[in-house]
């Protein structure tokens, strides 16, 4: 089997990296596995502590990546010691595992209170958009229907601006 | 800046709904920058940043038309005892204060509003009331941040609300807590199972000065425990019909107290106040008990001619930072429990 990166060398290495919850393994060449290692923050303990009882087959030595924050460096067994994140993007890279957690001590992972002027971007118009959806719901079922065009009016110019800003993320 | 530690903080201030059982009411945000680690992995030109930034902030326009003139204190710039003050005041943590590296606090004149820099967040922005008032200390914190956000860039994810060091803070970033007075809940031994069941309807009993903290002087601090899934409104809500209730189920009690155990309840005050103004020698947990009782006797006008005000100021000037900074020197224990009875003797008999 040649290795995945290069294609040329023969696979000694089975690296199997689970980032954000997603599991994706990779057959490498020595050489090309000691290329990838800076970027997966590889240690000899975290190594050992990641090791699979999994053969793929005769010569090839298995190897899990542990996940890590790419931004700080910081991994999930660091946070499970001292409770606290590296930083913001930690969230983002250790979602995986921070997710089951997150909705354990706070039964929902679905954020429904403010919405920063700046840093919420399209979410406080999409915010605003349901809610005028359910009023224009109930301006219906009340019959008023002069207001309720209104509301209509408002919600298509409000998914405009969306529309314009690139349909928001 | 230099701060004046000698004033009286807004929420020492003791009137407002239902002040004859809750003592305060605070709002906290947890808010962090974009872009930065965690304080706990900062190193100190990253922490100065921060402080520089806020400091920044701050001094702009708008949030000096949203909240009046703030000020930062870096904490290096405090000695221990007066940064001491500073926690048994309740405007800061004791583990900001006790931090090392570069950490700040940013304070407006009547101390109801604050700002830990550098604590487990970048930002802990506080807004402590007196008595029930968690919607009127929302607004101000709101604003605040609102605020404050124009100015900087917060971490903030479309799902996970504001991002925090500590997941356990994930989403609205906000604690509300209520403090409260609950003597005869305990006297009636009903407080312990009372506080437990809260615990299941998302609220946290702790302590007078937060998590792993005793119930100094019949004092707890009740707080939402979820901070991700609900609204900033529905957290508030919740916390104040929970604070309602407590205070309400209180109220049963004493009356039960004034029914049943009338003369023991009158002696015990009594007592109490006689202590306060007789004594020559009061540790500071023995003057917070008493001054439990003496709070109670005033609140069931047991005890009348006292301000509830000067037992909120009493609180905090007994406690040993305050004493020592007020005396203008340093004390030996056995020094300050001379020196707090005496001074809680020419306040009280004052």
């Amino acid at each position: 089997m040649l290795c995945e990166r290069c294609q040329q060398r023969p696979a000694s290495v089975h690296v199997t990296r689970i980032i954000n919850g997603e599991k994706t393994e990779l057959y490498l060449c020595q050489e090309c596995a000691r290329d990838m290692q800076p970027q997966l923050n590889f240690s000899i303990p975290k190594f050992l502590a990641g090791l699979f009882d999994y053969e793929p087959g005769p010569g090839i030595k298995t190897q899990t990546i542990v996940e890590h924050c790419r931004e700080c460096g910081m991994s999930y067994e660091q946070f499970q010691q001292t409770g606290r994140l590296g930083c913001p993007a930690c969230y983002h890279y250790l979602a995986g595992r921070l997710e089951p957690l997150i909705r354990r001590i706070q039964g929902s992972s679905q954020h429904r209170g403010k919405v920063p002027r700046r840093a919420g971007g399209n979410l406080r118009v999409r915010r605003e958009i349901e809610k005028l959806r359910a009023q224009l719901q109930q301006l219906v079922e009340q019959e008023e229907f002069e207001k309720a065009a209104q509301v209509r009016d408002r919600i298509r110019e409000l998914e405009n601006s969306l529309g314009e800003q690139g349909g928001g993320q | 800046m230099s701060l004046n530690l000698e004033r009286n903080s807004k929420w020492m201030e003791g009137s407002g709904p239902q002040a004859d059982i809750v003592i305060s009411s605070r709002i906290r945000l947890a808010r962090n920058l974009k872009g930065m680690p965690f304080p706990n992995l900062m190193n100190e030109a990253q922490e100065a940043k921060v402080i520089q930034l806020v400091g920044q902030a701050i001094r702009t326009p708008g949030v000096f038309q949203a909240v009046g003139e703030l000020k930062l204190m870096p904490l290096r710039e405090l000695s221990p005892v007066e940064r001491q003050i500073l926690v048994e005041k309740h405007l800061i943590s004791p583990d900001l204060a006790e931090g090392k590296g570069e950490k700040a606090v940013v304070l407006r004149d009547d101390e109801a509003l604050s700002i830990m820099v550098n604590e487990e967040d970048h930002l802990r922005l506080q807004c402590l009331l007196p008595a029930l008032m968690l919607h009127e200390a929302w607004r101000l914190a709101d604003a605040a941040d609102d605020a404050l956000e124009s100015e900087l860039d917060y971490a903030f994810d479309q799902d996970k609300g504001y991002l925090t060091a500590c997941p356990t803070n994930v989403g609205t970033g906000l604690r509300a807590s209520t403090m409260l007075h609950l003597p005869a809940l305990v006297l009636t031994r009903q407080a312990g199972e009372i506080l437990t069941a809260l615990t299941k309807v998302g609220v946290a009993v702790r302590g007078l000065y937060g998590e792993g903290t005793e119930a100094q002087g019949n004092i707890f601090q009740v707080s939402n425990q979820i901070t991700l899934g609900r609204s900033e409104e529905e957290i508030i809500n919740n916390l104040s019909a929970v604070t309602v209730r407590l205070a309400d189920q209180e109220r049963e009690a004493r009356e039960l107290l004034r029914k049943q155990s009338r003369w023991q309840l009158e002696d015990r005050v009594g007592r109490a106040y006689g202590l306060l103004t007789n004594a020559r020698i009061l540790s500071s947990q023995e003057a917070l008990q008493l001054l439990s009782d003496v709070r109670l006797g005033v609140e069931m006008k047991i005890l009348r001619g006292i301000d509830q005000r000067l037992i909120n100021q009493l609180m905090v000037r007994i406690q040993p930072a305050y004493l020592q900074f007020a005396a203008g020197r340093e004390m030996t224990p056995f020094e300050r429990d001379v020196h707090r009875a005496a001074m809680v003797r020419e306040l009280l008999a004052g």
